[in-house]
């Protein structure tokens, strides 16, 4: 028998994680062509840095979880830096061979790839050689609510509206600021917006840090639910790879939509079926999507929105 | 919103590119240490493969550590029959092929004498065959589903029916009959489930529902639901691996307080120690070692815990497999001085004569009793431990006592000596209610 608040907390569950662990990769790779391999463990930079505050340094969780992301915002910024723009290596060549040993990565996505992949093998052993194989871990605050016979973890309520939050957010940033539009001007034409008067390396820069950012704040929120160990960002690496190709080319609409869909129909099946069937739903779902809506769901919707346009 | 200048199609080509890139590259590396040289007439060499890296790194580092400190107290004493250990040490990785590479590195390359390896059931079962090939006396170390009957390996850590066997008929006795087997899905898992309904029919009690799941899945809010839905008395939980490990901290979080009995939590990756109280609390686990095991040879002045922490002071926790791995290697030095060589033939013999170990070698057995090596099946008659968390995650035993490895030897007649073979048993051969 399938009992209706716990499908929609289900539902709520499911699209808090989708959304929250896509949000980062999905703004670097639609803005940037920057395809993150590392994501993961920027999700473990923000879920370290946030535990081992409240652990270490007695910190509030409330206080900590920001502090995840901002670290990780920062630390995307040196990445970009130093491995996507290769602006300070080039800086020291400069100096001392006189010419660029680096060419930037933007839109390069195999080179890409395997960059942030070593990247992402250094950061997982890295920490394990620092930490150790696992770090104590923080309890999940706030206890249940309780409805019938069944109760559910707070938090959990929590982590959606805070995804809900964070996409309202991003939209806005990205639409409605003075950053958003010359952010979109250097993705649509980095010449013209060049020449427009938009430091083009400074939102590359920007943007990688903010993806980073809200993939170190998907680890410190997730941090208390989750077990600490360096290896812990492969679990995300899935469902976010799916939202983005699911989600299509838009990206903030994209995560969202994908975000609903693929939600809803884990929270349908891992409720009625089981945990296993569930996985295979959603997987499954992925390839009916990639199969008939070959880019994505906003892909499709703005080849409906052509049509209309020339059929008018 | 944006328009990337990047299709869909060469993100995809290029991601599972990148996929199978990141596995080929798991397979590449070289780790661990070893104080391997050339063999002499003096010397014996053991090969030590255990997970230092990778997946299974936290509950094989310990087994690796273990073993390294059986090995030097025994060099320290003057050796096996005044031959020195020499050891062959690598990290395989938690990876199935590079246990393969190095296992038959160790094998013909390193001509070992006696190997130990592995954590996961699917690493001995990836290495089991070359074992066998090569008639290479071969230690398997880890807590398992039970039933391997092979004449040259020796799986010395409990079985699920041992561990099981003391846990599920206590909470039967304590909370009542109705149980919600959770476990994770594979072989370990399944047959894990299948010996918790064998269990749950010899003890009159019955499950009431049970899921299976994927060893990558880290949510647990639908099968926290279902839990409560059935409303049984206790959980049986296999679950495996640090994804499941969140299970506990969400159960917790989620206000479900029903008794859960296990075999696989705190004694192997000490969740008692990583999560913060009362995540654990009220779950007990069917375990022949851990840490808190209150025989005097363990916890005692100058016992197990003291001499690895001496060693190894920033080691994180003593699981239950290094206990096995630690005693394993002072029962192959006792066949060895038994046999009076190190020919791998008559050390099998030797060890299949039944080897018992007391409570110095063996920290699971309490003063004055002994564990024993079931020639027949190559299997350990195991001191048991019921360990109850309390909800500051104090551990403590609440019940211990020996508990034979019975499906072997009574149920599927495994006898090694008389009759040799490479099988594994399922308890669904044999019992109607595991099918």
């Amino acid at each position: 028998m399938v009992n209706g608040i716990n499908l929609a907390l289900q539902f709520l569950d499911s699209f808090a994680f989708i959304v929250l662990a896509a949000a980062g990769l999905a703004i670097i790779f639609g803005i940037m062509g920057v395809i993150n391999l590392a994501h993961g463990e920027f999700i473990l930079i923000g879920a370290y840095t946030s535990t081992l505050s409240v652990t270490h340094l007695g910190i509030p969780l409330a206080v900590a979880i920001p502090i995840g992301g901002v670290v990780t915002a920062l630390f995307g910024i040196l990445t970009e830096r130093v491995i996507i723009s290769g602006a300070v290596p080039n800086y020291v060549s400069q100096r001392t061979l006189d010419r660029d040993i680096i060419e930037p990565l933007y839109d390069r996505l195999a080179d890409s790839m395997v960059a942030t992949f070593g990247l992402s093998l250094i950061l997982t052993q890295g920490t394990r050689i620092a930490f150790g194989n696992s770090i104590d871990g923080l309890s999940t605050p706030f206890g249940p609510i309780e409805y019938g016979a069944f109760s559910y973890s707070t938090y959990r309520i929590v982590l959606a509206a805070v995804s809900i939050g964070l996409l309202v957010a991003t939209y806005y940033l990205f639409t409605r600021t003075e950053f958003g539009m010359r952010a979109r001007a250097t993705i649509q034409d980095k010449e013209t917006a060049r020449a427009m008067g938009v430091d083009t390396e400074r939102m590359y820069m920007l943007t990688f840090g903010i993806g980073s950012g809200l993939a170190g704040l998907t680890g410190a929120l997730f941090a208390p639910v989750i077990t600490m160990r360096p290896t812990l960002g492969d679990q995300f690496l899935v469902e976010s790879f799916v939202a983005v190709v699911v989600g299509g080319p838009s990206v903030v609409l994209g995560t969202a939509l994908s975000g609903g869909v693929l939600g809803a129909i884990l929270a349908v099946f891992s409720n009625l079926y089981g945990t296993f069937i569930g996985r295979i739903a959603l997987l499954v779902a992925a390839l009916i999507a990639l199969r008939f809506l070959p880019d994505g769901i906003t892909g499709f919707i703005e080849q409906l929105r052509k049509r209309r346009q020339e059929s008018e | 919103m944006s328009r990337p200048s990047v299709s869909r199609r060469q993100f995809l080509g290029a991601s599972g590119a990148a996929l199978v890139a990141g596995l080929a590259g798991c397979s590449a590396g070289e780790g661990g240490t070893s104080t391997d040289t050339a063999s002499s007439a003096e010397t014996l060499k053991i090969g030590v493969l255990e997970d230092q890296s990778g997946n299974f790194a936290l509950v094989g580092d310990p087994k690796a550590k273990a073993s390294m400190l059986a090995i030097e107290e025994i060099n320290a004493n003057g050796g096996i029959d005044g031959m020195q250990i020499e050891t062959f040490q690598r990290d395989p990785q938690s990876d199935n092929q590079r246990y393969q590479e190095l296992t038959r590195t160790a094998i013909n390359e390193e001509n070992v004498d006696a190997l130990w390896a592995g954590y996961s059931s699917a690493t001995r079962e990836a290495i089991r065959p070359i074992i066998d090939r090569n008639e290479q006396l071969y230690f398997y170390t880890t807590q398992y589903e039970g039933g391997v009957c092979d004449e040259f390996t020796f799986a010395v850590g409990p079985t699920a029916r041992q561990q099981l066997g003391i846990v599920l008929p206590y909470l039967v006795e304590e909370f009542g009959p109705d149980i919600y087997t959770i476990a994770a899905d594979y072989n370990f898992g399944q047959l894990s489930a299948d010996w918790v309904k064998v269990l749950a029919n010899e003890n009159d009690a019955n499950v009431l529902g049970e899921e299976f799941i994927p060893l990558s899945e880290s949510s647990f809010g639908s099968t926290i639901n279902r839990i409560q839905e059935a409303d049984p008395d206790f959980v049986m939980s296999m679950l495996v691996g640090a994804n499941h490990t969140s299970f506990y901290e969400q159960k917790a979080s989620a206000g479900l307080d029903v008794p859960i009995g296990t075999s696989t939590a705190m004694a192997q990756g000490y969740e008692h120690r990583r999560l913060d109280a009362p995540a654990m609390a009220n779950i007990y686990a069917g375990v022949n070692y851990m840490e808190e095991v209150p025989t005097d040879s363990n916890t005692g002045d100058g016992g197990f815990v003291d001499r690895y922490f001496e060693k190894y002071p920033d080691a994180p926790y003593l699981n239950e497999e290094a206990e096995t791995n630690y005693f394993s290697t002072y029962m192959y030095k006792k066949a060895v001085e038994q046999a009076g060589t190190t020919e791998q033939p008559e050390v099998i013999d030797a060890l299949e004569s039944g080897i018992e170990l007391g409570t110095e070698e063996a920290p699971e057995a309490p003063e004055g009793e002994t564990i024993r090596l079931d020639g027949a099946t190559h299997h350990v008659d195991h001191h048991m431990w019921i360990m109850r968390a309390d909800e500051e995650h104090n551990v403590e035993a609440v019940e211990n006592r020996q508990i034979p490895e019975t499906f072997l030897s009574e149920t599927a007649g495994c006898n090694l000596p008389e009759n040799p073979e490479q099988t594994q048993y399922t308890p669904v051969d044999y019992y109607e209610e595991a099918e």
